[in-house]
């Protein structure tokens, strides 16, 4: 078995617009997705991550470079001769065939006996829980029901690599998040290398072992959930994958893990980690902190401490999100309602000076464009 | 006040349209069972299933159909069982060669780019917009011309020659038939999700397993709705089956025209009655299939 299941390189795919301009849906990507592993493209849509799946599973073409599925190149291989298999965001349920029948179809085109198909089947809708369904037709079941069906019919096939897009968009939040975590331990459990388009971050941090952030045809960042969330690279990163406050800056000193960076606003150095690659002395950056990793104190002078003002505070449950003002810098802060009491609100009230701490480690220092 | 209340004038609206689309119909078939050898008065069902019948005010012969007796007449006439033969025989080849064409007209309209799409579009329009006379007597002149030619051509005499007939009015049907089946099978096609064909594609289909297994069942009702609009329009055709008939291919319509040149006697009443009722039952048909379609399946 070759290192990679999936490989782009340097894909281009071009569209014509109905305007009649031509549009690079996707932009000289390169991507290596490892065998067994849950790799997730996210993206807004038109990021291209719907239009790289379709031309892994051979439904689109490359413009430009190549897509290799176990070391092959792909070329114009149709959709029926790759061992890859789709679970579609609509599901693409066959709706004049029974539950059974779906399932069937696929090993029925590889040609496999009666029991064979029989045995394989009853085990795929067993593996979703789908025992007893067999004759229903996919109308007569809920989203949850057809979502699983969708699973199994592409699963019974034993693919190298699973691709699945958006397959949980349809359901509603809490199923949404037990099948998540169905869908990972599934993986596990199998070893089949997934490959999962997705809008929805918390959802791709869920389950992926790896992730492509992905805009204007364009891979942003593709790394472990913990380095895009912890290292982002550029501005849109941190933005894409939770919240962060960005202060604008240009870089006074720079070492290999320490940046040090003016805030014209705050009229004071900030220090920070370079998340960048190729940043330079006396360049103007961003400097960003996420919002639940300052840290609010009650007059303490330190490093990066800066005094500001509470003008807002919401309370939503688990956290309460202040708004602190430092001059006219506006900084989000979550702090972790860690003491149970009535009036969270008590803690942190309007008016209220404190001092923001924005450790080093927490501070990260990225290039502008 | 009540607004359920029915207003008089839509009561008196609907009497009337009722009135004027069905009282033809209820007149005809009617007249169907008169005891009566012409249709200008209904002078009474004929009575008795057995024994002699008074016609016309004199004894004239038995009746064992009894007031079906039209009917049998009609049964017994060679001329009607030919044209009924004729017209069933141009519908059916038509309809199965114009579903054909038609179906896979509107699947290369829905899944193609090309440069004159736009003009095939409203091209199929044309047939349908076109007063039918127009298109019989074009029609009329493209045979004739080609025969001609062909005739010419070949050197052909007598019966060898290429003539108007069956074939003729067949290819005509076809030819007015055809936009009737694309535009149906477009409407039916118009919501279909390109997924499925992909989903097939991944499990393993090649194109044609793919077609005959998803995409053909899935538009079959559209399908089917468009060959019995088809199959209706080709029953009752009469204007361009007039151009284009020839000795031999009497179609029922041509049939009955002829007939009231000479006589209207209550056969042509029995022939229509049975005739709306085959019409009548491939309606029924097609609303079966359209509302089949409709209803979710629960």
């Amino acid at each position: 078995m070759k290192e990679f299941a999936v490989e782009l390189r340097d894909v281009v795919k071009k569209f014509i617009t109905p305007e009649g301009n031509e549009l690079n849906a996707v932009d000289h990507v390169d991507m290596q997705i490892r065998n067994g592993e849950f790799f997730s493209m996210l993206g807004s849509s038109g990021c291209g991550k719907t239009t790289s799946l379709r031309m892994i599973a051979g439904f689109e073409w490359p413009t430009e470079g190549e897509v290799y599925i176990e070391g092959k190149p792909m070329g114009h291989t149709p959709p029926f001769q790759r061992k890859v298999n789709t679970v579609f965001q609509s599901y693409a349920l066959f709706q004049h065939m029974s539950v059974y029948q779906n399932v069937a179809f696929g090993l029925e085109m590889e040609g496999a006996q009666k029991e064979e198909i029989k045995k394989r089947v009853m085990r795929a809708l067993e593996m979703v829980q789908l025992i007893g369904m067999e004759n229903r037709r996919p109308k007569q079941l809920s989203g949850g029901q057809q979502q699983r069906v969708a699973l199994a019919r592409a699963l019974v096939k034993t693919p190298d690599v699973l691709l699945l897009d958006e397959p949980l968009g349809a359901l509603d939040l809490k199923l949404r998040k037990e099948m998540q975590l169905e869908l990972k331990a599934l993986q596990q459990q199998l070893g089949i290398t997934f490959i999962y388009v997705t809008h929805d971050q918390e959802e791709a941090l869920t389950m992926s072992d790896r992730i492509a952030v992905m805009s204007k045809g364009k891979v942003m960042q593709m790394g472990s959930p913990a380095e895009i969330y912890e290292r982002p690279r550029n501005r849109f990163v941190a933005e894409f994958i939770g919240e962060s406050n960005f202060l604008e800056g240009q870089i006074k000193s720079l070492s290999a893990n320490e940046a040090s960076v003016f805030i014209p606003a705050l009229n004071a150095e900030v220090t920070g980690t370079p998340a960048s690659e190729g940043l330079v002395h006396g360049e103007q950056v961003f400097v960003s902190i996420r919002p639940e990793k300052i840290h609010l104190t009650e007059h303490s002078a330190r490093l990066n401490t800066f005094e500001g003002e509470i003008t807002s505070t919401v309370y939503i449950g688990s956290n309460t999100h202040v708004v602190v003002h430092i001059g006219d810098v506006r900084l989000k802060v979550w702090e972790q309602n860690r003491i149970s009491r009535l009036e969270p609100s008590s803690f942190y009230t309007i008016g209220q000076k404190v001092d923001l701490m924005l450790m080093p480690e927490n501070t990260l220092v990225l290039k502008k464009d | 006040m009540n607004p359920h209340r029915r207003s008089p004038f839509i009561l008196v609206a609907m009497v009337l349209v009722y009135i004027f689309l069905y009282a033809p119909i209820v007149g005809l078939v009617l007249y169907s069972f008169n005891a009566s050898r012409t249709n200008v008065t209904f002078e009474g069902f004929i009575p008795s299933f057995s024994g002699r019948v008074v016609m016309d005010g004199s004894l004239v012969k038995s009746a064992p159909c009894g007031p079906f007796h039209w009917y049998c007449d009609l049964a017994k006439n060679s001329d009607v069982l030919e044209a009924a033969g004729n017209t069933l025989t141009i519908a059916f080849t038509a309809i199965i060669l114009s579903t054909i064409i038609g179906t896979m007209a509107a699947l290369a309209l829905q899944r193609y780019e090309f440069r004159i799409k736009p003009f095939t579009q409203l091209s199929l329009y044309i047939p349908i917009v076109i007063p039918e006379i127009v298109m019989g007597i074009g029609i009329l002149t493209l045979f004739s011309q080609f025969f001609g030619w062909f005739n010419g051509l070949l050197g052909l005499t007598g019966d060898a020659r290429l003539s108007m007939g069956i074939v003729t009015v067949t290819i005509s049907h076809i030819a007015f038939m055809v936009p009737f089946v694309t535009l149906v099978v477009q409407a039916r096609l118009q919501g279909f999700d390109k997924a499925y064909e992909e989903a097939a594609m991944d499990l393993g289909a090649n194109e044609w397993i793919t077609f005959r297994r998803v995409t053909f069942p899935m538009i079959l009702p559209g399908v089917l709705s468009g060959a019995l609009l088809a199959f209706t329009l080709s029953l009752d055709d009469f204007v361009i089956t007039f151009f284009t008939n020839g000795p031999g291919s009497t179609t029922l319509p041509i049939y009955v025209y002829g007939l009231l040149r000479r006589i209207i006697t209550p056969q042509v009443n029995a022939l229509s009655t049975v005739w709306i009722l085959i019409v009548f039952l491939a309606v029924l048909l097609l609303q079966w299939i359209q509302s089949r379609e409709a209803k979710p399946q629960h």
